[in-house]
């Protein structure tokens, strides 16, 4: 950890050096100096934080919309046959398509409002989770399934009580890997159309060559995403005490 | 007047597992457990053992025959078997308690009676003290002790154990031996015990059925005449020495059938 904090120093002190030198013109690399002084005028008018709560709120929507869908199917399709059979090569084909050409698409379904921003968030999450959750599920031990089965439960029963929490800690980290790059996907759908968001704000500010509001923002996003890793990794910790790490 | 079914008829199974290469697993397997006796299946490995083991406890479906528990035909798994692996299965989300209570199952019994049951089987295999620790916090023999109070806990009338102590080491198993051998003399179940270890299934058993290599047949069958309670110290006595050595030349004339070269080598070294 110290050795991390310390390649984060040197690379900030090269970083105020050449601001301080004048190496670059601002409009290429701002300094630090210069990034934090536009990121407080834009908190300070609320500019930042409504584009966090904006871009927040998208993927919240779109993330617990393909989570909700993702779980049920995801443990349908590891612990059935049939299900993989029939669902397994779809959901592999669509995740495949590149989420960024889903973009003109769903502006010409939907519109640039905060639907088409759920439905790209969800598309890029949704089909991952499902794979993986699957992947999850397949690893539960055959002899612990057996178990519930020789207890006298039916599928219905061994699936919930016995599948789901047995996978539930993997499947965590599995969401927590999906909702990283959920940060990606609505930051995409937000540069190509919107109206407010992180995303929106870094292309409006590339237009007028505000180089240090655009990698301030990603200063930003940089942040919010590692700040969003840990917090499930925390919160997993938390609720799966009893797994063997 | 009709004498009782035994407790355990199998009658004529066989499997056949389908694949690119069918695999002949078993080949007409009679085999006849009585109430409260204890019966041990040995052989060498891949002879199909475990596989008569999972077709008993109904997991797996018999190519042909007929599996009956006191003369009913079974349909698959159910409460009347009670299964131990090898394999460490105790649900780690729940304490040793709540994986006994969990196999309580639909018993309409009280949360107080669930506990009191849970607590009195914990007691039996000696771990009144783990009662709510994970299982992540259990040592391998702690977590088998657990899966058979576990295995226990609901009266099914047959136990099926398949090589319970095989991820053990020396030490730990010979204790749980031990243990497995009091529950049994004060306890009286039926039980079909999977092992490759002879020793394990001479000091246990009532009787020890050995099986021939892959198609798995009984080849012969061992009564094991030496008194109850066993002890540690019959191991070196000269009936337990001779049973072990009759047991052990039976498996070794398969294992040289299954691999003549590592038979002959073994041979020429010797």
């Amino acid at each position: 950890m110290s050795t991390a904090a310390a390649v984060f120093l040197i690379l900030l002190s090269l970083w105020l050096l050449a601001e301080l030198l004048r190496l670059a013109p601002p409009h290429f690399l701002p300094g630090p100096v210069d990034i934090l002084g536009r990121l407080a005028g834009l908190a300070s008018d609320g500019t930042l934080l409504g584009d966090i709560i904006a871009s927040a709120w998208r993927i919240v929507v779109g993330f617990s919309i393909a989570t909700a869908l993702a779980i049920p199917i995801g443990l349908l399709i590891g612990t059935y046959g049939f299900f993989e059979a029939a669902l397994e090569p779809l959901v592999d084909f669509v995740r495949y398509m590149p989420v960024v050409g889903f973009v003109p698409l769903t502006i010409i379904w939907i519109g640039i409002g905060d639907g088409q921003k759920f439905t790209i968030v969800f598309i890029g999450t949704f089909f991952q989770e499902v794979l993986l959750i699957m992947d999850n599920v397949k690893r539960v031990p055959r002899e612990m399934v057996d178990i519930g089965y020789t207890l006298g439960m039916r599928d219905a029963g061994v699936m919930r009580r016995i599948i789901l929490p047995s996978a539930a800690p993997q499947i965590w980290d599995s969401l927590r890997l999906s909702l990283g790059w959920a940060w990606t996907w609505v930051v995409l759908a937000e540069l190509i159309a919107a109206n407010n968001g992180l995303g929106y704000r870094i292309t409006v500010a590339q237009r007028y060559f505000a180089t240090d509001t655009v990698i301030g923002y990603l200063l930003i996003l940089g942040i919010l995403g590692l700040a969003t890793d840990q917090t499930m990794k925390y919160v997993g910790r938390g609720l799966f005490r009893w797994a063997e790490r | 007047m009709v004498a009782a079914p035994p407790r355990l008829d199998v009658r004529g199974v066989s499997k056949i597992f389908s694949g690119k290469v069918p695999v002949h697993a078993l080949t007409d397997i009679d085999l006849r457990l009585e109430a409260n006796e204890f019966v041990s299946l040995v052989g060498t490995s891949g002879c199909g053992k475990s596989t008569l083991l999972a077709i008993v406890a109904g997991l797996v479906e018999p190519t042909t025959g007929d599996i009956l528990v006191d003369g009913v035909s079974i349909d698959g798994p159910g409460r009347d078997r009670g299964v131990v692996f090898q394999a460490y299965t105790l649900f780690p989300w729940l304490t040793a308690r709540q994986n006994i209570e969990f196999a309580l199952g639909p018993e309409g019994l009280s949360g107080a009676q669930r506990r009191a049951v849970a607590l009195e089987h914990l007691e039996m295999v000696g771990l009144t003290a783990f009662a709510d620790a994970y299982p992540r916090q259990l040592s391998g023999g702690m977590k088998q002790r657990v899966a058979i109070a576990r295995a226990l806990c609901y009266r099914p009338r047959i136990l099926l154990m398949d090589e319970p102590f095989g991820a053990l080491d020396a030490q730990t198993r010979l204790l749980m031996q031990e243990l497995l051998a009091r529950i049994w003399e004060s306890h009286r179940l039926t039980v079909l015990f999977v092992t490759h270890d002879v020793e394990e299934s001479v000091y246990i058993s009532d009787r020890v059925l050995v099986m021939s290599n892959r198609p798995g047949r009984l080849k012969e069958e061992v009564a094991i005449p030496l008194p109850r309670p066993r002890t540690v110290e019959m191991q070196e006595s000269p009936d337990f020495l001779a049973l072990r050595h009759r047991i052990l030349r039976s498996i070794r004339e398969e294992s040289m059938l299954a691999d003549p070269g590592l038979a002959q080598v073994a041979g020429e070294l010797s």
